[in-house]
């Protein structure tokens, strides 16, 4: 059964970086980036009890920080960078 | 026994509901909608795929590991969506047309 769910994380995973790559504003790819970031959270999760080294667990809680750190940063960026560029 | 049908049975509908979740996310023709559909794969399949290893953790160090990344998970899934709301609907100058007034007779 981990088989299973590591086969539907991965088929979603791959839906995602699809909608990442055809995405048509920047917010829908922030939003696909974020999608991949989560699930690969729950993959290593999955991986580590998979392989039987549950010490992957410590990579997964680090993957999530570093992952909502990263789409906040992106997001404001954005924010920021259309800020700038209104003319004054 | 008990709880490794329990296990398998959440680990399924988790990688389901993540399935679900990417095929709307793929799908669906609006930024708020796939914003949904992202959604739910962030608390079904998260919470149903997390509690699934943990039924299979047996009370040791890892169940706490999980029950951690569960938490960040809870609490930075719901500030993320709401900040790309956010960012989404500040950047169009009008995020909902009215419509037209309704003439009057």
């Amino acid at each position: 059964m981990y088989y299973a769910a590591t086969a539907a994380i991965l088929v979603t995973m791959a839906l995602a970086l699809a909608r990442a790559l055809l995405g048509p504003t920047v917010y829908d790819r922030v939003l696909a980036v974020n999608m991949f970031g989560t699930k690969t959270v729950l993959l290593v999760s999955i991986v580590a009890f998979l392989s039987g080294r549950p010490d992957f667990l410590d990579l997964a809680l680090a993957y999530a920080l570093i992952n909502f750190v990263g789409v906040l940063a992106v997001l404001e960026f954005f924010q920021k960078k259309r800020h700038y560029e209104r003319p004054r | 026994m008990i709880v490794d049908v329990l296990s398998f049975v959440m680990l399924a509908l988790g990688g389901f509901f993540v399935f679900l979740g990417g095929l709307g996310a793929l799908r669906l023709p609006d930024l708020y909608t796939r914003m949904h559909a992202a959604s739910l794969t962030d608390s079904f399949g998260t919470i149903l795929t997390l509690g699934g290893i943990m039924l299979q953790s047996c009370w040791s160090l890892a169940t706490v590991k999980l029950l951690t990344i569960l938490f960040f998970l809870m609490m930075t899934g719901p500030t993320a969506s709401y900040a790309l709301a956010n960012a989404a609907l500040l950047s169009v100058d009008d995020p909902e047309p009215h419509p037209p007034p309704a003439t009057e007779t």
